[in-house]
């Protein structure tokens, strides 16, 4: 592995990390808040129980997605100096402006942990939804940096020189939009979904059932909702990339020869050398469609991108049929639950729909990280947008390779340690949070 | 609008050593205490420093994002040459912060808890000890970006015996720091004289390190003395410092618990302002005498101006939710603390 190679993996491993904190970050605390509600109404213990049970949970994951965020702040630096050395001044509004999020929610979930008991209840429940708001407003807001970097605005290229830089309309570029939009409905599908299945793998246990009943439904609710609107944005997403990067469209699609009527390539084993695409189901016409609305409109192939700035095809095309392929289930396995519940069939007594939302648990979080290989795959060589090469960006300092072994076996043992920590606070639940059980320890 | 971003990055700069400071030194404090009071030690600490920890690192990421944002050769420079004490010093945060966390939110009370303990003791050391290097680092005038071998260019200029010292010197600070802040918070008699004693020992230690700061820098060529006493505001900010630090000592068992912080708080202020003002408007000393200026190398200044509202108008939000928060848990903790443990 030699040091670019070393310091691409480093920086993919980091962010694929840091994103699955920060999306439990970003949607938690409104779960939190949901449950938190339905026991100041209600006054149902068990709702109380709900809360701090889940409120344990984020502070665990909080921690872990705040030091990595701070190494991905320094990380950047570190691994990509002559990135940042012009990036920084343009692209650092939002960052700047994330700074100002963060402190809120680091604030704000300090008053809510901390806080029970201590002041007006409604004060207290309103600084958990502080605590959502700013994680969201931070995940919208560093995505809009990463739109930058997709398609560049804000700032003059001249003769190699960023000249009259403006710092607002680099934030607010084409990307940025569409971007953010998905990204906040991933992080609520991902979530929804992981925490579901823990709930639902708990009720077929019958294990606290009422207790992981009420969890469930709150998740499972936001979950099949955000996996409705997803490819509603999905295809909003794929339209503004088809405008600003047509390399990177015809990289997922694995789209290799301009023409009109372009179809749909579903699946497949792509073929750089060849420029074809093996075993897949081609649906003619439908990428044409998809793309401008007109079947007869022609899509660039990569053939007539050069071949320095084509993207991996292989890699990108796999990622985005995995994204969109997982998507697809979860919109029905989301559709299905809303009817049982709008019929008012019992969804949580159908043995069957809870083994599938158990299978489900993962799948947001592999789509989530597909989709950030497609984006970040997809936009290779460049590390901006038809203006900087990746290659270029990368720190002069040899020895890489030792950091990235280093920090993956960082990263792999925080997981490790991440998800023991869960297991037993779920072990624990009959003792610290359902108050119904015969065992619960009345110790808050 | 230059100056307010300058006047920010000091602040957070200044702010991080002060209660991150605190907050690492309760980990240092940890490290030294006697195997039969640990545990009590621990628990007082906890209690002190829990509902705010999170909010103390923030300035650490507001600091370096003013820096990539405002003075992108500044960051870039330094996270090149200074590549391997920053990846060490992140690697004691990711450690420190998580098994914090780890430790008071496991739902069960075993052996694991030994283990989280262990790693946050010594990260608690090792972060500020970096930390230190890093700072020793931009002053030594050791950053050669025109070496041509990678001992030269990205370890010997931070691996020397000044910025060791440096690094030994901060952590004695911090735990200074973390000793003076819970005084104020302990109820008993008992706790008082226990962190009166450790007060005591940290002090000692940061006049040890401090005279080797100077010793190490005469020996590796940094001409500190000469930047310090050459300067009369220097002279009157050390000795200020030294001299509420004698007072101190006699003081720190009858004194107000709000005076010995300010002091403290002042102590750190004043070596701050004695290192930081020599070089104003330079920051970054190279090899050969060139240096990185915060007048100079900045980016745009659109970029300054807009970060410059972004930072007032952050302030607005923040400063007000983070003084109630303090307020209200330092309240509470004067209840609580001192019945339990
Ligand atoms: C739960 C996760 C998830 C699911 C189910 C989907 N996506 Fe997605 N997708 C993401 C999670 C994601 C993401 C990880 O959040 C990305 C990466 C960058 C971004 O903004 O969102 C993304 C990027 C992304 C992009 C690239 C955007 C860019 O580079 O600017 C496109 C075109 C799509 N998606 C399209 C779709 C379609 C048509 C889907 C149909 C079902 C779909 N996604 C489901
Ligand atoms: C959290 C979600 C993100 C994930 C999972 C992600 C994933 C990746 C991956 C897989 C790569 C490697 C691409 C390759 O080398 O082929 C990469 C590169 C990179 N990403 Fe992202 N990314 C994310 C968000 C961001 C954001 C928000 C930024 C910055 C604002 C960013 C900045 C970079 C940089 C600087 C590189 C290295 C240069 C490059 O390979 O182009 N990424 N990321
Ligand atoms: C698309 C990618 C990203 C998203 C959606 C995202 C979102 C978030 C969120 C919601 C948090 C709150 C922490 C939590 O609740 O666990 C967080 C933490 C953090 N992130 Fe990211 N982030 C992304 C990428 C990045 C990048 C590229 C950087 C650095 C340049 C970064 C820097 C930070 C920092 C410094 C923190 C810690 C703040 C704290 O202490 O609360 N993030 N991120």
């Amino acid at each position: 592995m030699d040091d670019f190679i070393a310091a691409r993996s480093q920086m993919a491993l980091s962010l694929g990390f840091h994103i699955i904190f920060a999306c439990v970050g970003m949607v938690m605390p409104f779960f939190m808040a949901i449950a938190h509600f339905k026991y100041l109404r209600s006054g149902d213990e068990m709702y109380k129980g709900l809360t701090k049970a889940w409120s344990k949970g984020v502070a665990i994951l909080f921690a872990t997605g705040a030091v990595s965020g701070t190494m991905l702040s320094f990380e950047l630096g570190l691994l990509w100096p002559k990135f940042m050395e012009h990036a920084g001044p343009i692209f650092g509004m939002p960052f700047s402006l994330e700074g100002t999020a963060f402190f809120i929610e680091a604030i704000a979930l300090g008053f809510f942990l901390y806080g029970w008991g201590r002041f007006n209840k409604w004060f207290h429940w309103f600084t958990g939804v502080v605590v959502g708001i700013s994680g969201l407003a931070s995940g919208i807001l560093v995505v809009a940096a990463n739109a930058w970097m997709n398609s560049p605005a804000g700032f003059d290229f001249v003769n190699g020189e960023y000249l009259n830089v403006d710092p607002m309309k680099a934030m607010f570029n084409e990307a940025w939009l569409s971007q953010s939009i998905h990204m906040s409905i991933a992080a609520f599908s991902a979530t929804g979904f992981a925490v579901a299945g823990v709930h639902a793998l708990m009720i077929l246990r019958q294990k606290n059932v009422e207790f992981h009943s009420k969890a469930f439904k709150i998740a499972a609710f936001c979950a099949a909702i955000a996996a409705i609107l997803q490819p509603l944005s999905g295809d909003f997403s794929a339209k503004d990339v088809a405008k600003r990067q047509p390399a990177k469209l015809a990289a997922m699609e694995a789209h290799f020869h301009t023409e009109a009527h372009a179809p749909l390539i579903v699946g497949g084993v792509p073929d750089e050398e060849s420029q074809s695409v093996k075993y897949a189901v081609k649906l003619p016409g439908l990428l044409s469609w998809m793309v401008h609305g007109d079947a007869s409109k022609p899509v660039t192939g990569l053939v007539d991108i050069p071949k320095e700035d084509r993207p991996p095809v292989a890699i990108t095309h796999y990622s985005f049929q995995v994204m969109v392929g997982l998507g697809m289930v979860m919109l029905l396995l989301g559709v299905v639950y809303l009817v049982l519940l709008a019929l008012k069939k019992q969804p949580l007594s159908k043995k069957w729909l809870m083994r599938l939302f158990v299978l489900a648990t993962p799948l947001g979080y592999i789509a989530l990280e597909a989709g950030w290989m497609v984006t970040e795959i997809g936009r290779q060589p460049w590390i901006i947008y038809g203006v900087m090469r990746t290659a270029d960006a990368v720190t002069p300092m040899p020895g890489l390779v030792y950091s990235f072994y280093l920090f993956t076996a960082v990263f792999v043992s925080l997981s490790a340690i991440v998800v023991f920590l869960l297991y037993r606070q779920i072990l624990m639940v009959s003792k610290l949070y359902d108050v119904n059980s015969p065992d619960y320890l009345d110790k808050n | 609008m230059l100056y307010v971003v300058i006047a920010y990055l000091w602040a957070s700069i200044w702010l991080y050593l002060l209660l991150g400071g605190a907050d690492f030194g309760a980990g240092i404090v940890e490290l030294f205490s006697s195997k039969g009071n640990k545990l009590h030690t621990r628990n007082i600490m906890y209690k002190a420093i829990g509902p705010v920890w999170e909010a103390n690192h923030m300035w650490l990421i507001i600091a370096v994002v003013i820096l990539f944002v405002g003075f992108p050769q500044i960051y870039t420079l330094m996270s090149t040459y200074v590549h391997i004490p920053l990846a060490a010093m992140l690697l004691g945060i990711i450690a420190r912060g998580t098994a914090f966390t780890f430790r008071n939110y496991d739902a069960i009370d075993d052996r694991w808890q030994k283990v989280y303990s262990k790693i946050f003791v010594y990260s608690s050391a090792v972060t500020p000890f970096f930390l230190g290097i890093i700072a020793g680092t931009t002053v030594s005038g050791t950053i050669n970006p025109q070496a041509d071998n990678f001992l030269d260019a990205y370890v010997l200029n931070w691996l020397n015996w000044f910025c060791v010292s440096v690094g030994c010197f901060t952590v004695a600070i911090c735990g200074y720091l973390a000793t003076i802040y819970i005084i104020g918070e302990v109820k008993e008699q008992s706790d008082k004289a226990l962190f009166v004693r450790k007060a005591k020992f940290m002090i000692i230690a940061a006049f040890v390190f401090g005279a080797l700061v100077f010793a190490t820098a005469a020996y590796s060529g940094v001409p500190l003395a000469q930047w310090i006493f050459g300067h009369t505001v220097n002279v009157i900010a050390i000795v200020l410092a030294i001299a509420s630090l004698l007072f101190m000592w006699k003081s720190l068992y009858v004194s107000s618990p709000v005076l010995l912080r300010i002091l403290a708080g002042f102590q750190v202020t004043m070596i701050l302002f004695a290192a930081t003002s020599t070089h104003f408007p330079n920051i970054v000393l190279l090899h050969g005498g060139q240096a990185l200026s915060l007048l100079e190398d900045v980016g745009s200044p659109k970029t300054i101006a807009t970060l410059a509202w972004a930072l007032l108008i952050g302030s607005i939000f923040i400063l007000p939710a983070l003084f109630y928060l303090m307020y209200s848990f330092g309240k509470e903790n004067k209840e609580v603390i001192g019945h339990d443990a």
